[in-house]
Parts: C-alpha cells; structure tokens; sequence
C-alpha cells in the first residue's frame, strides 16, 4: 500500500467520515427503531420516537449526502455497487421509505390498530436496515466478482454468504446497543430502569458477534489483514477499537450514560476506521481478478472535479457542524411530549 | 418490451410520484414565511395558529418527500449506471452541493421549524422558518441545474479512457450557469410556488364553503393568492424565456412542441390539436406565424423543422406536442383564475360566491397535473438523448441490470406507492378535515385576539 496525500486520499477519507457520521448518528436512531417492539404501552412508544423525533431526518441526510459524494468522487464505484447490488439495495430503499412514512404517521391517527402496525412497520424496518448494510460491507470486505468492463453481475444468494450474514448480525447489534444508549439518556423512571436492562443485553449480544466477526476476518479475510502487517502503526486502531469499547460497560455502570454514548460512537467510528485502512486504496475489490478492482484512482472523478468538491465541503462542513451541533443543543434533555410531537 | 422501455418507465413513475412532494413544500415554505413573517409583525395570534396548521401539512409534504426521493438518488445508480459514469464528474459535483448546502440546511432547521416552537425564541423559530424554505429552494437550485446540463451541456470535455468515454468539468460555473439554468429553474420554482399556493387557496375555499375557522380561511385564500397571482404572472415570463431558450438550443424539441416539420416555412402556435404524424399536419385551432413572431420577432421568419433531424434524433411528437399544449393551456387558466379571484375580492365578493369557491377547491389539481406534464414535455422532448446531442437514453442502461429486475422492483415501487399514496391523501383529508387549533384563542369584536387562560 503506497500512501500519497492527494485529492484521491482526501476524498477517500471524507466519504469515510460521511458514512462513519452516517453509522454513528442514524445509527442510533436505527438501533432505537430495532428496539421499539420491546416497549408495549402507546406513552413509551411514544417517548422512544419522539426521543428520535427531531433529529432522525438529519441522520438520513449523511447518507444521502454520502451517496451524492461518492456519486460525485468515484462515479465508476456508485455505478457499478449500486447496479451490482440491484436487489438489496432495492429492499434497503423500500425499507427506508417505509421507516420515513411509520415516523411520520404513527401516531397521526388515533386508531390502535394503525398505531401498532406503524409500530411494526417501524421496527422491521430499523432492523432490515441496519442488517443490509452490514451485509453491504461484508460483501465489500470479502470483494465482489467485478470483471474488466468495471462490472459486476451481482447476485443476491451468493451476496448472503456466512461471513456477510455475520457482518449484518454485528451491526444490528451495534446499532441496538448504541440506540439503547442513546434511550437512556433521553428517558427517566421506569422506563428509563427498563431500558438500561437493554443496555446491558445488547452489550453482551455485540460483544458475542463483534468478537466472531474479527476471529472470521484474521482467519478468512486476510487481504483485510495485510495493510496491518505491512503497517503496525495502524493497530493503534485496534487497541483504540477495543478500549472504546470496554469502556461502555464501564461509563454504563458508572452511571455517566453521555460518555457511554461518546464510547459507543468511538467505537463504531474505529470500526469504520478499521474497515478503511484494511480496503485502501480500493473501493470494491474484484474476486475475480485484483486487477479488476475498483481504487481510489481508476474509478475516480477528474482532479479538477475532485478540488471542487473539496472547495465545497470546506465551505459547507463548518455550517453542517454547527446545524447539527445546535440541533442537538436544542433538542438536549429527557424527552418531552407536546401537541406538536409524533 | 425492452429493458430500456422497463428502466425509463420506472424512472418516470417514481420521479413523477416524488414531483408531487418537493413543490408543494417548496411552495408551502414560501407561505409559511409569509404566514409566520405577519405573526411576528403583527403579533395577532391567528397567524400564530395558521402557521402552525400549515407546518403540520407542510411535515407531510416534506416526509413524503424524502421518503420518494432518496429513490432518485440510488436509480441512477442501480438502473443507469453506464449514464452515472458518463456524468458523474459534472452531475455528481451538483448532486454532492445538493446535499452539503441543501439538505443539512433543510433537515436541521426542520426540527426547529416542527419541534421546536416552545424551545427557542420567536425569532429564532421564524428564522428556521425561513431556513428551511431557502433549503427547499436550494435543492431546487442544484437538481435543475444538473438536469438543465443534460439538456444544454455547456463547460465540460469529453474524455476518452480505456476506450469508455465520459464527460469532465472544464468550467464549473460554465456548468452550473449552461444556458437553460436560469430559465428552467425559474419555471420550476414557479411552478412549485403554485402548487404550494394552490393547495392554500383549495383548503381556504374549502373551509369558507364549510363556513369554518372564517377568519383563518379568509386570511390563508388572501395570502395564497397573492403568491398565486404573482407566481402565474411569473410563469408567463419564465414560460416564454425557457421556449425560446429550447428554440435556441434544442431545436428538435421546439419543432416537437409544435410539430413543426418544415425548416424552410415560419412556424404556427396551436392553441390545442391533433398531430397527424404520417401526414406530417397538425389538425386544431392556431394562429399562423406565431411561433415564429415570438421567437424572432418576424411572423414569417423559417423555423427549423423536425425534416431537419434525422429520424432517430426526433423526440415523440404527438406526446411532446400535446403535454406542451396542455400545460400552457393550464398555466393560462390559472392566471384568468387568480385574475377573477382578485377582481371579485376587490368587489368584496370572493369569499361568499359559493360557485367560485366551489372551483377554486378543485383548482389544486391544475398547478400539479401542469408541473408533471411540464416535466414531461421537457424530459420526453429531449429524446432519444439522455445527454443531449452526446449519450443516448438507450446506450445509458445499466449493463449488468435485466427486465426481470426492474419489473421486480416497479411492482414493488407500484404497490408501496399506491399504498402510500392512500395514506398520504388520508391524512392530508383528516388534517384538513380537523382543522387548525383554534381551542386557545378568542376573537374580540374589534377582531383583535387575546388569549385565553
């Protein structure tokens, strides 16, 4: 692996941010939607969406805004996962759109009936959500049958393969433990006792899969590997990966639920991290031939394009910062219901 | 039917259901500002409760806009992937702006705008308020701009690498300012302001018939047609500038809205007709010259003909001719409607001529059926190019895509849309039915309000 600091790298990097945002921040929000079934009266429900009310939609747009960069950067890798992946990229946008609408018209009716199945609609969705991109990423560590034309003809079975599978599990159970997190910050009393009960089974459940999914990677996936060999300054990621993650338990315990939350964000961010580092300077590897993979340089936009996207994230990120961060301010505190809640 | 016929009509059922979401909202901004800007001037509480009504129905819009359009975003990449490598040095960079400028602008001043009235100041609410309406139009801005560079392609080069060719900036702001931008964002924008003040004026109509909530309707159908009046009138000028902008720059389509076919005779604008297209003769009423004399100012000045393209670099012309001739006969409507309706309010009879407040309750539909039909003329008229004058529509498919696939995901897309659309006009009927919250206020006889404890 050769390292130059150029536009390519850059924007390698950015899309990394934009989508390790996008994990930590709909993230959350997708684990509070996998466990809403799990809370059974209306006011709860209610408490768990709203908690998730304001700041769900701006979650979304990190993903939507990574798409656009990636279309924008590396049109050849947008192109060529997004019509590879046809199916499941298909049921994740129905699963989007079924998520947006449930938020969104839950609790506009006052039927018991519409409610609980905008409730189920709601959760299944957060679940299959978060399990299809994790299956995405799996398929994207384990490498896809692109061939010279730049193309692959993906097929969905062979995309369900164990080790994708696992990825999908270790992600609906990272999501599950931070939306956990985050609901304990949000609620109070018995609910709040109930959830922090979540807190600790989740914990355990992604511990269980974290830890298989690295025994798989080291043994299966050593191309994932061979960066870290090459350059061991990179296992600092892992060591950072590993504290973050000890550290949650502890700040749960400790009763500090904002540093668990920061903990369990770090954690998925070193995760992403990890996963970057293991697939620079490739965006999909080909199965077929290395050859044929998609880099950061022959699936790349022009330079010229390349600096004008970085000439607008710099202007733009600051403003993205302060929006999100004031939403958040705004919106801190245990949540509340009020005439104009879902 | 072919894979191509399969994708494009995919492609047209999602964005026009998605189209019926964004200039709603993007017209509902609009009034929204409008609506909190006279709470704040005034301090009068109706304002203050109207506003609130609109935000709860302005939330639909926005959510089933969102929801529809993150579609568009993953298509091209799933169905027209050999078109997203063609494009994505110079529609990328607008689609990337779209999300930096736009979207974060959008979603986060949302949460103000829809949670947050007890939580910051009533300026601080109304400047969300208007946040959120120049976010809605800055999304506008950058999806028209890249759509305007795929109908007149201007500051790029055309790169060839491995033998794939595509298209790369040369001048960004050659790009973004190609030579249809201007004109078709301005009629796009119109023509969300429409939609939006359309829907208003429709619901205010609606509630003086039902002689409900008297006060807020009379206000909402001023403030509507207002906007309205405005904005029809503006279509006008944008209408004109876009025609003779194609006229300049896509001449088979300005031949297709008119079918005109002879290169070498002035050109005639129908008012409606047929178009006999073995014949090469429209059957209808038109007034001879006319589209030449608004194009070049002569009534017997040549206009370039369909004759003058080859047959495979003609686009569908009776289809073309008869959604161009339905959405300006609309867009004439809707100004005599706004015309009519101002001139009765002058005499001071609008709100009680229960006839005209019957139609304009229907009108909703004109402002909606002319933004998808426009959508069409303009789409429909560019082909057989996806890129005009450099890709192909049929030559942009995704390679490694088949029928099976996208017929898989359009009957998915058929039925969850009918199914949301059922939803959406269910709760939008309950909204509107409920009414605003008029529970805290309390009118004195001088019309002022005070609220009650």
């Amino acid at each position: 692996m050769e390292f130059t600091f150029d536009l390519n790298t850059i924007w390698f990097i950015l899309i990394g941010v934009l989508l390790a945002g996008y994990g930590i921040l709909d993230g959350f929000d997708l684990g509070v939607g996998s466990l809403h079934l799990l809370t059974k009266s209306d006011l709860d429900r209610r408490l768990l969406l709203n908690s998730i009310g304001p700041v769900w939609d701006g979650n979304e747009v990190w993903l939507v805004t990574g798409g656009g960069a990636l279309f924008a950067a590396f049109p050849d890798v947008y192109a060529t996962a997004f019509s590879g992946f046809y199916i499941p990229f298909m049921l994740l946008l129905f699963m989007l759109i079924f998520r947006a609408v449930s938020i969104e018209v839950r609790s506009k009716s006052e039927s018991k009936r519409w409610r609980a199945n905008w409730d189920r609609a709601f959760s299944i969705s957060s679940l299959v959500i978060s399990f299809l991109i994790g299956v995405a990423i799996g398929n994207v560590i384990t490498g896809v049958p692109i061939d010279k034309n730049k193309e692959f003809f993906g097929n969905f079975i062979d995309m369900l393969n164990p080790y994708a599978l696992l990825i999908g599990l270790t992600t609906v159970a990272a999501f599950m433990m931070h939306g956990a997190i985050y609901l304990v910050m949000k609620t109070e009393g018995e609910l709040q006792q109930q959830i922090k009960g979540w807190v600790n089974n989740t914990i355990i459940f992604f511990v269980i899969t974290y830890v298989t999914a690295t025994m798989a990677t080291l043994i299966y996936i050593p191309h994932m590997i061979q960066p870290f060999r090459d350059h061991p300054v990179f296992f600092t990621l892992a060591i950072l990966n590993m504290l973050a993650i000890a550290n949650i338990p502890r700040e749960v315990n400790r009763g500090k639920e904002f540093l668990a939350f920061l903990s369990s964000s770090a954690a998925i961010l070193s995760l992403m991290a990890l996963f970057a580092v293991g697939l620079f300077p490739n965006f999909l590897i080909s199965s077929i031939n290395p050859e044929y993979s998609l880099t950061i340089y022959n699936a790349a936009s022009s330079q010229k394009t390349l600096g004008i996207m970085l000439t607008m994230a710099i202007i733009g990120i600051p403003f993205v910062l302060a929006y999100t961060i004031s939403i958040y301010w705004v919106f801190r505190g245990k949540v509340k219901l009020d005439k104009m809640s879902y | 039917m072919t894979t191509e016929l399969w994708a494009r009509l995919q492609f047209a059922f999602t964005i026009s259901f998605h189209y019926i979401y964004p200039p709603l909202s993007i017209g509902l901004g609009v009034i929204l500002v409008i609506m909190e800007g006279l709470y704040l001037k005034t301090g009068n509480k109706m304002y203050e409760v109207m506003t609130k009504f609109w935000v709860k129905i302005f939330a639909l819009t926005f959510a089933m806009g969102v929801a529809t359009g993150i579609v568009m975003e993953f298509e091209f990449g799933t169905n027209w992937a050999v078109y997203s490598r063609y494009v994505g040095d110079i529609f990328g960079s607008a689609l990337a702006a779209e999300g930096i400028f736009a979207f974060f602008l959008e979603s986060g001043f949302l949460a103000i705008l829809l949670f947050g009235w007890n939580r910051v100041s009533k300026k601080m609410h109304f400047f969300a308020t208007m946040m959120v309406s120049l976010g809605s139009m800055l999304s506008a801005v950058w999806i028209v701009v890249a759509n305007s560079w795929q109908q007149t392609p201007a500051g790029y080069h055309i790169v060839v690498n491995d033998g794939v060719a595509r298209a790369e900036v040369t001048d960004f702001w050659a790009m973004v300012f190609n030579p249809s931008s201007v004109d078709r964002l301005s009629h796009t924008l119109g023509g969300s302001f429409l939609a939006g003040a359309f829907l208003v004026i429709s619901v205010s109509a609606f509630y003086l018939l039902k002689k409900r909530h008297d006060d807020i309707a009379k206000a909402g159908l001023k403030i509507g047609l207002g906007v309205a009046t405005f904005a029809a009138l503006f279509q006008l000028f944008t209408g004109h500038s876009s025609a003779s902008g194609v006229a300049k720059n896509q001449p088979a389509k300005l031949a297709a809205f008119e079918a005109h076919y002879d290169s070498s005779a002035a050109a005639d604008l129908y008012a409606f007709g047929w178009v006999d297209e073995e014949n090469k003769t429209v059957h209808g009423l038109a007034i001879p010259g006319m589209l030449s004399f608004l194009i070049h100012g002569d009534p017997k000045a040549p206009i370039k003909g369909l004759e003058a393209f080859p047959k495979d670099e003609r686009p569908p012309v009776q289809f073309t001719f008869q959604t161009y001739h339905l959405m300006v006969a609309i867009g004439f409507t809707l100004i005599g409607l706004t015309l009519i309706s101002l001139f009765l309010l002058w005499r001071g009879k609008l709100f009680t001529t229960s006839l005209w407040l019957k139609i304009l309750v229907a009108s909703v539909l004109l402002p909606q059926i002319a933004n998808q039909i426009g959508w069409y003329t303009a789409e429909v008229g560019r082909q057989p190019w996806i890129v005009y004058g450099l890709l192909r529509t049929s030559d942009a498919l995704s390679k490694n895509v088949t029928s099976e696939h996208i017929i898989f995901s359009l009957v998915l897309f058929t039925l969850i849309y009918a199914g949301l659309f059922v939803v959406f006009l269910y709760l939008l009927d309950k909204k509107i039915k409920h009414g605003p919250d008029e529970v805290a206020m309390e009118f004195d006889v001088d019309g002022k309000q005070r609220m009650t404890v």
